[in-house]
């Protein structure tokens, strides 16, 4: 469209989303829901639990398309999209590595993953089936097939909130280290702060029922300045911009 | 669904190779006795009650010699086993497609399921003597009669095998924008194989019984016919020579087909120790 459509990777403008049950009870999940991701950008949505993070994220995977408004995703070139789920969803029938190479677009299946698979700490599972894998691992086996497509937009939906907190921690280690090596634009859900603080450049902060955008906030620190100081200031700091949220 | 084999999945590094060896026997074993036991029992009863219509097993195994040496046995059997194969493939393929789509779309389904009501429940002898009248006494009849005998069993099993579909591995594949061929072999198809199974055998299973009316009714070769020949000769040996003869070959293509095809499907499930 607009010339501008190329460094604004992903552009969303819900208008609406409405929910109805087969008892004719509607419900407005989000409405007016307005929000871009920059080139190259990390951004987490931030927001309760059930507030419609995941209804927008599968508005913008191509999942509902009963919605009204648009979303624009980067036009041109490579327009594939990748997505990590709240499950891992691995073909149970299919290798870590067939699983990998299968979200692959044909031209590409054959080509060389070492890199990836050893900065992920695969390298040894990649003949496993994913019933061998501990939770840990298959979120990583995820992690590899999202990044192994060089998605344009790459889209998170809580991909670590089944995990409990230490697993969950080192995957967000991971998930830096295999994002700084391929960047990518990325849009994470999340209802965790802590998580959003630590990964993201940008929080989009949603309001509830229905949902739209609150507000925004910018995290500028280079990721590795992020240490428990720096961390309970961002808190602090989120805080007072949103008092009440998270 | 998966066979219950011992023997490949035990991890046979601790055992000690002969033991192993045992376990691997066991059900070998078993089986041949208990066959043995049958036999006994069968030769015990005609020993006692003899008549021309009860031939003991001795009777039966010279007859069924005669009939291989002359060749006759294995031209029938051959006959038999092509009919069953052919429509054992239509009535999958056919009863697949029609059951996935029924339990894909449910307004479909809900207009058609009185249509497979209809057809499990009309006679299988009167499909065969309908399609004999309309087509005439050819093998196409006698095949597609057999076929659309099985098929509404076929669309009942898969339209199960449908609706139980994981709509995330969907998902998951638009998302990442596989093929259609990619998705039917490596989506749709791993998901409905214990439907497959099961649909399979209790497939191969009615359609040789089906097989054996088609070819009594109007086929000039097959075991049918020369069970229905056997019987206006009142021969009982010869009757239950032909019928051994093709339960072994069924007994052959699930030891030596079906089970490893399915072990091989089912390889997946293995567990880490």
């Amino acid at each position: 469209m607009q010339p501008v459509g190329a460094a604004v990777p992903l552009r969303v403008d819900i208008a609406e989303k409405i929910f109805r049950s087969a008892q004719g009870v509607s419900i407005t999940a989000l409405r007016d829901l307005s929000f871009e991701v920059r080139q190259g950008e990390f951004a987490c949505l931030l927001g309760p639990s059930g507030c419609g993070k995941t209804t927008t994220l599968r508005i913008l995977l191509g999942l509902d398309k009963d919605f009204s408004g648009s979303f624009q995703l980067p036009e041109g070139g490579s327009n594939r999209i990748a997505a990590v789920f709240q499950e891992p969803i691995l073909l149970p029938w299919r290798t870590v590595e067939q699983n990998v190479r299968l979200a692959l677009p044909k031209s590409l299946r054959t080509k060389n993953l070492d890199g990836l698979f050893d900065t992920l700490g695969l390298a040894g599972m990649r003949s496993l089936y994913p019933a061998e894998l501990s939770l840990g691992l298959a979120r990583r086996a995820a992690l590899a097939r999202a990044f192994a497509t060089e998605p344009a937009v790459l889209f998170l939906d809580e991909p670590f909130a089944s995990l409990d907190e230490r697993t969950a921690e080192r995957l967000r280690h991971l998930l830096l280290t295999v994002w700084s090596a391929r960047p990518t634009t990325a849009l994470m859900v999340t209802h965790n702060l802590r998580e959003a603080l630590m990964l993201s450049d940008r929080i989009i902060v949603l309001a509830q029922r229905p949902a739209h955008v609150l507000g925004m906030f910018d995290v500028r620190l280079p990721r590795h300045y992020r240490n428990t100081q720096v961390m309970s200031d961002l808190l602090r700091s989120f805080h007072q911009k949103f008092p009440g949220v998270a | 669904m998966s066979a219950p084999d011992t023997g490949d999945r035990t991890p046979g590094a601790a055992a000690g190779s002969q033991s192993s060896l045992a376990t691997a026997l066991t059900p070998v074993l078993t089986v041949a006795v208990s066959l043995l036991g049958l036999c006994l029992l069968w030769g015990f009863a005609a020993n006692a009650w003899p008549s021309r219509a009860f031939p003991g097993p001795g009777q039966v195994w010279q007859v069924l010699l005669a009939e291989a040496a002359s060749g006759d046995l294995f031209y029938h059997l051959g006959a038999t086993l092509g009919r069953v194969a052919a429509a054992y493939v239509i009535a999958m393929v056919v009863g697949s497609v029609i059951g996935v789509l029924l339990g894909s779309y449910r307004n479909a389904d809900r207009f058609f399921n009185p249509w497979v009501i209809l057809f499990l429940n009309i006679p299988a002898l009167v499909v065969i003597v309908l399609a004999y009248i309309w087509f005439g006494l050819n093998e196409a009849a006698a095949i597609g009669a057999v076929a659309v005998n099985k098929i509404p069993n076929v669309v009942v099993t898969m339209r199960e095998g449908a609706r139980a579909l994981d709509p995330n591995y969907a998902e998951m594949a638009a998302v990442y924008r596989f093929g259609p061929l990619d998705r039917i072999r490596h989506v749709l198809l791993p998901q409905l194989q214990p439907y497959l199974a099961a649909a399979s055998r209790s497939g191969i299973a009615l359609i040789w019984k089906i097989v054996l009316v088609v070819e009594l009714l109007g086929r000039s070769n097959g075991v049918g016919f020369q069970i229905y020949l056997y019987f206006q000769l009142f021969d009982v040996a010869a009757i239950l020579a032909y019928t051994l003869a093709f339960v072994a070959v069924m007994l052959v293509i699930e030891l030596l087909v079906v089970q490893p095809v399915e072990r091989h499907a089912t390889r997946w499930r293995r567990r880490p120790a």
